[in-house]
């Protein structure tokens, strides 16, 4: 089985966000920037699924050149070889152009099985899935919680709110978005990172990609959200926290 | 502004997010000056029609057809867009469930046109409409505005707006209209299998009075006891935002947020928890909600009636000693 997995590096979740240029985006210069952990449990399925089925394994990732460092630590994890879709403005783009630009990139790879995760940590549209599925002209699944691949199918367990299940059937190719939690997902071993050097990564110039610069929607701004409380702040040294926090619990909010 | 507003069902009940949804849609369509049709998908829905007729709007479309008794992502595309193709509206809303993110980013593609998901606000400022949503986790908010032109897709997160405040039909009941759909079953690609759940729910956290909670920052299931010992002092139960239950640090059925169970109780006290969208959907509705966090920009505190910002580790020992002295 050939499998694509999109793996977005995000920034890191403890990196604070400085909002810059009026809202246009944050300052990405001085902080650090990690795997989007939910791409994270989309390529152990695929590791996991090459284990059980054989194939290779490519991990996908657009960006401007510090995205290749999370495409290297998917082939230190085992990913086979890896596509980069270099665009040092990407975060500019909308879903679609997005997804437009992904499935021109790897339209003629003929994935038999296109994983993402279920959404990314920093713009978190939680489209590129069912987008690629769409783009590539192939059936989709969101929000997985189980694989079994027999022949030219899969049974699928989504994942539906409120703690409701259920089960799917989709012929393969196809596109499917992992639930967080599906599994753990491994470290990279001292072994898997010496490999990943030899391992090839190849760069593809979104520009060159002929997709039309045609968006659909635009953020005007970020910025930090009005608060819909006004929250009381208690400070002080932690027993004057807590023998403070009581007394409001107590006796203003009532409700111990 | 012509808004269609699609509400969700499944097996003859409404998700209640749908409500929500028509109240923000009467909202814009008061504002624009426009006017509003909802939609009905399913069979043996007419039902459910008939109820939605009872909210202020123009008209209810029932979408019937065999094949969109069970949802399938492409059943659910073909027939929406069919139904788009001919009432010709600007802009369609829809309810952020996990059912709308699975078929409504394919949807507004298959007529090349792009979505907003995820809404928890809109504004209407100088005959623009502007969609908030949230970024980085709810670390910021985002003012995103359409592109090109319509139909225009876009979805609201569950209690964004109130389904109490829909308003209901002046003269009682708006006209059902059916409206027919061609769907063939090779068009279908999913093969919908049964529903179910994982387990019987051991513990009901909605009837908790008091909750409390943990997330990433507590660190180590080593530490967990130190927050059971707090809810047990307290009263309560212990819960935790999803990536505590994925690591398998608690069961997944104490897990709050859209995934999870939506609770409402009179003190919810959250450890650690960053408050991404996810998670505070599923527990904003509580009557006291207190936080402590190490990142005073933490998102939990555009809810918390009372913040900490400070070491968990530090400060939760400090309250169980003082709730000890008691």
């Amino acid at each position: 089985m050939k499998i694509g997995v999109c793996v977005k590096q995000v920034p890191a979740k403890d990196a604070p966000l400085a909002i810059v240029d009026g809202g246009a985006w944050i300052r990405e210069s001085d902080i650090g920037f990690e795997t989007n952990e939910p791409d994270s449990y989309a390529l152990e399925e695929a590791l996991r699924l090459k284990e059980k089925h054989g194939g290779e394994v490519v991990a996908i990732s657009m960006g401007p050149e510090r995205a290749k460092q999370t495409i290297k630590e998917a082939l230190a994890k085992g990913a086979d070889r890896g596509i980069h879709v270099a665009d040092d403005q990407f975060y500019k783009l909308d879903p679609l152009g997005s997804a437009r630009s992904m499935a021109a990139a790897i339209k003629a790879e003929n994935f038999d099985l296109i994983l993402t995760g279920l959404q990314s940590d920093d713009q978190g549209f939680g489209q590129t899935g069912v987008l690629l599925a769409e783009l590539l002209g192939r059936p989709h699944a969101t929000i997985i919680m189980a694989i079994e691949v027999t022949d030219s199918h899969m049974k699928l367990k989504r994942e539906l709110e409120a703690g409701w299940f259920q089960w799917v059937e989709l012929p393969l190719p196809a596109v499917l978005s992992i639930q967080s939690g599906i599994n753990k997902p491994r470290y990279a071993t001292l072994k898997g990172i010496m490999a990943a050097k030899k391992k090839e990564i190849a760069t593809v110039q979104r520009a060159t990609l002929g997709v039309p610069d045609t968006p659909t929607q635009h953020v005007e701004k970020i910025y930090v959200p009005h608060k819909a409380k006004q929250t009381e702040f208690i400070t002080g040294q932690p027993k004057e926290i807590a023998a403070k926090l009581i007394e409001k619990l107590k006796h203003e909010a009532r409700v111990l | 502004m012509k808004i269609l507003v699609v509400t969700e069902q499944r097996e003859g009940k409404f998700n209640k997010v749908s409500f929500e949804t028509v109240a923000a849609a009467q909202q814009i369509v008061q504002q624009t000056k426009g006017s509003l049709t909802g939609v009905v998908l399913g069979k043996g829905v007419a039902p459910l029609a008939d109820e939605l007729a009872g909210s202020q709007l123009e008209e209810v479309l029932l979408v019937e057809h065999d094949l969109l008794d069970k949802y399938t992502p492409d059943g659910y595309s073909l027939a929406l867009r069919q139904v788009i193709e001919s009432t010709k509206p600007d802009l369609i809303l829809l309810p952020h469930t996990y059912q709308v993110r699975d078929f409504a980013p394919k949807l507004a593609a298959s007529m090349g046109k792009g979505m907003i998901g995820d809404c928890i606000g809109y504004r209407y400022e100088n005959g623009k409409l502007i969609f908030v949503r949230q970024m980085f986790q709810g670390r910021t908010a985002a003012d995103v505005v359409f592109a090109g032109d319509g139909p225009w897709i876009a979805s609201f997160q569950a209690s964004a707006f109130r389904a109490d405040l829909a308003a209901k039909h002046a003269s009682g009941k708006a006209p059902v209209k059916s409206d027919s759909v061609d769907l063939k079953p090779e068009q279908i690609r999913t093969k919908p299998l049964e529903l179910f759940r994982e387990a019987k729910q051991a513990v009901d956290l909605t009837q908790a009075p008091i909750l409390v909670s943990i997330g990433r920052g507590i660190k180590a299931p080593e530490n967990i006891p130190m927050a059971e010992k707090l809810a047990k002092l307290l009263g309560g139960e212990i819960c935790a935002s999803r990536p505590i239950c994925d690591e398998g640090w608690l069961p997944m059925e104490r897990q709050i947020g859209s995934s999870g169970q939506t609770v409402a109780p009179k003190l919810y006290f959250a450890l650690g928890i960053s408050g991404a969208i996810q998670h505070v959907v599923g527990m904003k509705g509580s009557r006291t909600i207190a936080a402590i966090n190490k990142d005073q920009n933490a998102p939990i505190f555009e809810v918390a009636d009372y913040g900490i910002v400070g070491d968990l580790f530090e400060i939760v020992p400090a309250i169980i000693a003082e709730l000890e002295k008691s």
